[in-house]
């Protein structure tokens, strides 16, 4: 039985066309198939053009959002690591429970708790503590981002930390360093090139979820991305266009950071020196 | 006799169920050398441990430059306590425990710096000193990464001696090392001794160099002081069947 000519032909020519533009003709059919879909569904050009500034301004308030959470999330992941790794069983104990419960529950109820349920335990208290427990839409998503995201960073701290070899620290309590000394000046320095990349992949992993923050319902002078599309969408009833543009913004948001994050990832893989000379040279001489 | 820098007295180590160290008494005095030698497996890499509390003993005492330890709970006050001990108490490891992130000078001042909060100039000047003493004053802005290893251990010494212990123990200092590597290292610890003065306690298997510069060699048995000597003496001469079983294989 001989097959078609033509599909031999295709197999022929398809075995002399580079991978790469390969790849570029697949993704262009991918765009043009759904380019097809969205003008059968009317998809309004216009109305996108319209507003796109809109609700890209938002990106300022995620990036804000992300930012700050990634911060906090730092500063509970470096303290709940020391903690994990501690033989104090208060300190042992407290980051079990953090870690525990922090990535045993939804991120969406942890903001929940904090946003709704906080003020109700608020006003059981004194006038200033339920002032206090009263939280606005952003800082509250701050909160929730930073516990969550440090529990789960909690875990990569701790293997950057045993990373560095326990005779490391014998030889800077030799010279009579005390903990933290030990910690600043000989682990944490060793341990930051096994911490950062994976922290940036958190980074990109909590832009996204910022998205969530629109579930508190944010002041007009705070709202990010997701909650200016869905108040547009709703108002012009243009939902398709709305959330396309901020899937898009998302999108972009990740790739531009994924890719710096790559670049990261390949220095800190390199360069074992704090000055960050590429150790692919020094090795040479060792 | 000169005053004993280090004292050890009814020293017993125990891990877990193995009793590693079964008693021992020692004094090192000052400007001394004592190279402790043995089996592996004998307890003599743990008893140098015990003189600087990076093991705890099980039972026993250590004294160093005056200040004198036994077990205990680790306090606040004990943690402090031999934080001070190991000030006096330099040590060379076995896979030297550079500090990988700074650079050789950077390893030898980060002790009189961190610890001894010396200003920097001044604790960069007197690292210089150090790193010409074991002859790298030229690879003082090196990364450990580009040191062979004679010079990484080199280094270690210069870090060591940057403290200014009473005593500096030698955990097996040249067993990492390629064979042709030990010279260099043995000779600078040589100097040490003869050049400086410096009281040693050193855990090693280089017998010449123990014959050569060793006050005095121990055989180390089972977790016991077996036999103990001048090295001309204990390796002419020894008691027991197992130290002379012991310097025939590595004599």
């Amino acid at each position: 039985m001989t097959t078609p000519s033509w599909m031999e032909a295709l197999a022929l020519k398809s075995a002399s066309i580079p991978f790469r533009r390969k790849l570029v003709i697949v993704w262009a059919v991918i765009f043009g198939v759904m380019g097809v879909v969205f003008a059968l569904a009317r998809f309004d050009t216009d109305w996108m053009r319209r507003n796109f500034l809109f609700i890209a301004t938002g990106l300022r308030t995620t990036v804000f959002i992300a930012v700050a959470a990634i911060i906090l999330a730092i500063v509970l992941a470096l303290l709940g690591a020391l903690g994990r790794l501690s033989k104090n069983p208060i300190a042992f104990g407290l980051t079990g429970f953090y870690t525990s419960f922090f990535r045993g529950t939804p991120l969406i109820v942890q903001m929940f708790l904090i946003y709704f349920a906080l003020p109700q335990m608020g006003r059981a208290g004194p006038d200033w503590l339920g002032d206090l427990l009263i939280l606005d839409a952003v800082p509250a998503g701050i909160l929730a981002l930073g516990l969550n995201y440090g529990a789960y960073m909690t875990e990569i701290f701790r293997a950057g930390i045993q990373s560095v070899s326990g005779g490391q620290t014998e030889a800077a309590g030799a010279i009579g360093m005390n903990y933290a000394q030990t910690m600043r000046r000989v682990v944490l320095p060793q341990a930051i090139r096994v911490i950062i990349p994976p922290t940036g992949n958190e980074f990109i992993a909590m832009m996204k979820d910022t998205a969530l923050v629109s579930f508190l319902g944010a002041t007009a002078s705070q709202l990010e991305v997701f909650r200016k599309a869905q108040l547009l969408g709703r108002a012009d009833n243009r939902n398709l266009e709305a959330f396309i543009v901020s899937a898009l913004l998302y999108w972009g948001l990740t790739t531009v950071f994924t890719y710096f994050q790559g670049k990261l990832e390949r220095r800190m893989g390199t360069g074992y020196t704090r000055e960050g000379q590429p150790v692919r040279k020094a090795a040479a001489h060792g | 006799m000169a005053e004993a820098v280090v004292r050890i007295e009814g020293l017993r180590k125990t891990f877990v169920d193995l009793e590693v160290i079964r008693g021992v008494d020692l004094d090192v005095h000052k400007a001394e050398v004592v190279v402790i030698c043995g089996r592996s497996g004998s307890g003599k890499s743990t008893l140098l441990r015990c003189v600087n509390f990076l093991e705890e003993p099980t039972a026993g005492t250590i004294e160093v430059a005056g200040m004198k330890l036994g077990p205990g709970l680790p306090t606040r006050t004990r943690r402090d306590q031999i934080r001070a001990l190991r000030m006096h108490a330099g040590m060379v490891f076995q896979d030297f425990q550079l500090f990988p992130h700074m650079t050789a000078i950077g390893n030898v001042m980060e002790g009189p710096v961190t610890v001894k909060k010396m200003e920097k100039e001044e604790a960069r000047s007197q690292a210089m000193r150090y790193l010409e003493q074991v002859g790298l004053a030229d690879k003082a802005e090196q990364h450990p990464i580009r040191l062979s290893g004679g010079q990484k251990q080199r280094v270690a010494i210069a870090r060591a001696l940057a403290m200014e212990p009473d005593v500096i123990l030698f955990d097996e200092p040249t067993s990492a090392l390629d064979p042709e590597l030990t010279g260099e290292v043995l000779a600078v610890m040589k100097s040490l001794s003869t050049d400086f003065h410096k009281t040693m306690m050193v855990v090693t298997h280089e017998m010449a160099f123990a014959r050569e510069v060793a006050d005095r060699v121990i055989f180390f048995h089972n977790g016991v002081i077996l036999e103990e000597g001048p090295p001309d003496e204990i390796f002419a001469a020894p008691q027991f069947d197992e130290t002379k079983r012991f310097f025939q294989a590595v004599l």
